[in-house]
């Protein structure tokens, strides 16, 4: 087989592109020629993997402009004339080649109030939820995100508003919007709302064609809208 | 803004398309057929000046748009220039106005007169 053209990120923001060339092999990820490169070629590349079987969400790049997990990327499914350009996440600011700070991205989830407040404690009885209401398979729709930043990277909005929370965030804010037990709905719709919340998303449905978990955070941020409005107009935020 | 204007703002939008989207149906219906059935502009006023159905619909039209356009603009003058806060507001405002107005004049010129 040809070898790969390979172009990698190197550098900060104001960096380049350097080109390798990796043998190909038959199931190859984008992942192993990363590997490949920094093992055989140039050690001073630096990127990020951890499980390497797609259930981690760290070795999340830009692999030809198309934010997704490399370690599931197989090279045949990308590579159009024997060439690969391997560049980090998108939207946010990059440490060194293909490792970005995603910092913004979890500060923004709590700005989103993604996280639960409960008002049991450990005396009471376990909270009975059935999985078929309807609540709970909205919550359930939602709540396998693993905070791997694909999404917040295929966001136009997110490139175009610093401020905006992005899709991930948003998600998780609907997954306890609609948990049932949870006691701050009020201020987390608050907390969502307006031109740096759920308001923003023109609706792109990027993040919803790029989540390796299937996720739709388009879904989660239309009925985050609703909820707002609804709960705007009757006084309760 | 406070976030509650941002909200109504966002359920303005909303609705306004919603209204837009029947006007414009309907406008572009009554244009073709206007323009098929080779009506002179003379022929056109013949019908429509002091028609107060017609007048009533293109008052609710204007009054649409100088509602969408506005909050629109206000965001793509955002996202395009980076353009934010109180002057993007009033200069969007302006728009909405000057929309109003100049739309409300055409109406007037169009379809006011006496009712016929």
């Amino acid at each position: 087989m040809e070898n790969l053209q390979v172009r990698i990120w190197r550098g900060k923001e104001n960096g380049g592109f350097q080109e390798f060339e990796v043998p190909r092999q038959e199931s190859q990820t984008v992942l192993d020629v990363v590997t490949y490169v920094q093992r055989k070629c140039d050690p001073t590349l630096s990127y990020r993997f951890a499980c390497r079987v797609g259930v981690c969400g760290s070795c999340a790049m830009t692999v030809n402009g198309v934010s997704r997990w490399t370690c599931r990327t197989h090279v045949d499914k990308v590579a159009d004339e024997n060439k690969v350009e391997i560049a980090p996440l998108r939207n946010l600011p990059v440490i060194k080649d293909l490792v970005t700070d995603m910092s913004e991205f979890f500060d923004k989830w709590a700005k989103a109030r993604g996280r639960f407040t409960g008002s049991t404690t450990r005396k009471d009885e376990f909270a009975r939820v059935s999985p078929e209401s309807k609540e709970r398979k909205r919550v359930d729709a939602g709540i396998e995100c693993i905070g791997c930043g694909v999404c917040y990277s295929a966001c136009d909005v997110v490139t175009w508003n610093k401020d905006y929370l992005g899709p991930a965030a948003l998600n998780r804010a609907w997954t306890l919007v609609n948990d049932v037990r949870d006691t701050a709905r009020a201020e987390r719709l608050a907390a969502v709302a307006g031109d740096a919340g759920c308001h923003a998303c023109h609706t792109h449905l990027n993040c919803t064609e790029r989540c390796p978990k299937g996720l739709s955070p388009t879904a989660g941020i239309a009925g985050l809208k609703r909820a707002v409005l609804a709960a705007t107009l009757s006084g309760e935020i | 803004m406070s976030r509650r204007s941002e909200v109504l703002l966002w359920g303005a939008q909303r609705i306004s398309a919603m209204v837009l989207a029947v006007c414009v149906v309907v406008h572009l219906i009554t244009m073709i057929y206007a323009v098929r059935s080779g009506l002179s502009g003379a022929e056109i006023l013949g019908r429509t000046q002091g028609n107060v159905g017609w007048f009533m619909f293109y008052a609710v039209f204007v009054a649409a748009v100088s509602v969408h356009a506005p909050i629109g603009l206000r965001t793509i003058l955002a996202e395009t220039f980076n353009w934010r806060g109180q002057s993007a507001n009033v200069f969007a405002a302006v728009v909405g106005l000057s929309l109003a107005m100049w739309g409300l004049r055409a109406v007037m010129a169009v379809f006011g007169g006496a009712p016929s």
